[in-house]
């Protein structure tokens, strides 16, 4: 049985930071794992300990840039990654949930997984919507934002908790193969151990171009421009209180105190 | 040049965001010079299209089939409206269902999709509004298709509250049955432990930024100071450091006390959706742009670790 697992780096911006253009200024940005990818990830890594020969690859549509992000999902168990990437795709500016799904699912093609998991979202660009689209175009059955997950291969059924708003959760077997998206939560996705690190550092990273999974360059293009980035204007009008933390806590434990809080 | 908004319902209930696409959705068609489409699928669809002929609604389709969502279904038919209806704008909430099946029509019908939009413009092509990182930065996206589909963020639009004089029409969609592949059994309520933070006059709140585990005393004993009870943004319930029904935001609980003290809670959007309606909201935040502070009266720019045992101290 196959997992495949669409991992992705994600951008973490400063506390300060300066736009330079269309992007963040690189010095005020860090690069991470996807939160929600860290819970796929391990979801992936527990159904291989709970069942004989399970493989568990991973898949990433990035530059070369990514791969140190890439090994720590082989440093969590993953067995080996798949990362694609060309000049068309850097050229393409942003990249849309469409054409994501579309080079994840050429890889799919060739892995034929049993099962796929995602991210719910990007804690960058946050379409949340890469997952679904993927499922639609191989044709697979899918759930979006499961935070529970009962996975049968014999019967070949995933049965999920999809997490609603408010509290409620909707259960549902989904027939496999099918593409789930990962919520947090749904799991508590372990550090990666030293040995696990050193491993990773000889686990299989295959780069592909698009051509290499039989896309044509010329077919990718973006419908989406990004055209201005810049920061919110804060509707909000806070009054903030300036000063030491004894001060600042002081004003505030008055102000509490004015709004009938006491001890 | 029309607009198409699928409304959404959940247990017998439409839900808020189903009008508040008619808001966004009679903009659109305004300045696209079209007619505003509303459609509702499964359920009591008599009685909620009747709730969703509001003012503004061109016509309101109604789709007899199926009781409560099933993404399959919801695929397959308003494929078929938006097939049929033509719509420039197809719009569908960002909501957890929205993202069940909006991707998926919109692979169908071929068109680009944008999600969680806080605002869009038709009058000199789409123009969509998004978020990034976090609320951190905000981003206005072109469109470069004749159509495209579109997910709204909830709560971003009023509701339209006026009636309406729509035509109410059935829609006959055929069904796939060998295309359904998924099957809802049912729901779960979450929680059900012995606190109810809906309950509260004040609440401490905290984030992620707390750090570790053993750092909750100081909340704990900032809440014990103030008589407060602890609440909590999601990464806190996920770790297993807070019960789940201590949870404020989307999947959480919505909450309305007097005070809502947010302490290195970043304010991201699904959080802000269950505390939004506090009387009075104080955040502790070292990051002056953290998006908490667009919505807090009152606000710290500082260390919790510092700020927090000194507020304590004053009620001691
Ligand atoms: C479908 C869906 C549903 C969701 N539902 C919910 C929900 O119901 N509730 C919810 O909360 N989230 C929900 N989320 C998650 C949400 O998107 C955020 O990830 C989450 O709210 C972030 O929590 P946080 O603010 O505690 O953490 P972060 O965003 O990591 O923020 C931590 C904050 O702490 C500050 N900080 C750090 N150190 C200090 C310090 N020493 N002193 C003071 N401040 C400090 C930082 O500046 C930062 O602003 C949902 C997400 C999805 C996709």
């Amino acid at each position: 049985m196959k997992i495949l697992v669409t991992v992705k780096e994600v951008a973490a911006v400063d506390d300060e930071f300066e736009i330079d253009g269309l992007e963040i200024d690189d010095r005020y940005v860090t690069a991470d794992l996807n939160e929600w990818d860290e819970y796929a990830v391990e979801e992936a890594v527990q159904i291989k300990e709970d069942h004989d020969d399970v493989e568990v690859v991973t898949v990433t549509v990035g530059p070369s840039e990514t791969d140190e992000t890439i090994r720590q999902a082989l440093a969590k168990g993953a067995d080996r990654a798949i990362r694609v990437w060309d000049d068309a795709l850097d050229d393409a500016g942003l990249l849309d949930p469409e054409t994501k799904a579309q080079v994840l699912a050429a890889v799919a093609a060739e892995e034929e997984p049993d099962l796929v998991l995602t991210g719910v979202q990007s804690a960058d660009d946050g379409f949340g919507a890469t997952g679904v689209t993927l499922a639609d175009k191989l044709d697979m059955e899918w759930g979006a934002v499961v935070n529970d997950l009962d996975f049968d291969p014999e019967a070949g059924v995933a049965s999920v908790h999809r997490e609603l708003e408010g509290g409620v959760e909707e259960l549902t077997d989904i027939e496999t193969p099918a593409v789930l998206t990962i919520q947090t939560g749904i799991n508590d996705p372990r550090y990666a151990s030293l040995r696990g690190i050193r491993q990773a550092q000889s686990k299989e990273l295959t780069e592909y171009a698009l051509a290499d999974i039989g896309l044509d360059a010329s077919g990718i293009e973006s419908p989406l421009e990004q055209t201005s980035l810049y920061e919110p204007e804060t509707e909000g009008e806070a009054t903030v209180f300036e000063g030491s933390a004894e001060e600042t806590a002081t004003e505030l434990a008055e102000l509490l105190a004015e709004k009938g809080v006491t001890s | 040049m029309s607009v198409l908004a699928i409304a959404e319902h959940r247990r017998g209930e439409l839900r808020p965001v189903s009008l508040e696409q008619l808001a966004a959705g009679r903009d659109l068609a305004d300045q696209l010079g079209g007619e505003l489409h509303t459609a509702v699928i499964g359920g009591d669809v008599e009685a909620f299209g009747a709730d969703l002929n509001r003012e503004g609604v061109d016509a309101v389709h109604t789709v007899d089939i199926g009781e409560e969502f099933n993404h399959d279904v919801y695929t397959q038919v308003v494929t078929q409206l938006a097939t049929e209806l033509d719509p420039t704008v197809l719009l569908m909430p960002n909501s957890v269902n929205g993202l069940d099946y909006a991707p998926a029509v919109a692979n169908r019908l071929d068109r680009p999709l944008v999600t969680d939009v806080v605002d869009i413009d038709a009058e000199d092509g789409l123009t969509a509004t998004r978020e990034l990182y976090g609320s951190k930065a905000e981003t206005t996206i072109d469109v470069h298709a004749e159509q495209a589909a579109v997910t709204i963020r909830p709560a971003e639009w009023p509701t339209i509250e006026t009636d309406g004089d729509a035509a109410i029409e059935a829609f006959d969609a055929t069904l796939d049955e060998s295309a359904v592949r998924s099957t809802v059994k049912g729901f779960e309520e979450v929680g059900g432990g012995d606190i109810d933070i809906t309950d509260a006059d004040v609440l401490v709140s905290v984030g992620r930024g707390i750090e570790e585990e053993e750092n909750l005393d100081i909340i704990h004993d900032l809440a014990e100071a103030l008589d407060a009870t602890v609440s909590g943004s999601r990464p806190l319930i996920d770790n297993g450091w807070l019960e789940k029904d201590r949870q404020v935001g989307q999947s959480g609980k919505v909450v309305t006390p007097d005070v809502y003290i947010a302490i290195g809670i970043s304010g991201a959007v699904q959080h802000v959706a269950g505390m939004k309606g506090s009387d009075t909201i104080v955040a502790i935040n070292t990051d002056p742009n953290a998006p908490i502070f667009d919505i807090a009266d009152y606000g710290i720019q500082d260390d919790l670790f510092e700020v927090v045992p000194a507020l304590t101290e004053q009620f001691q």
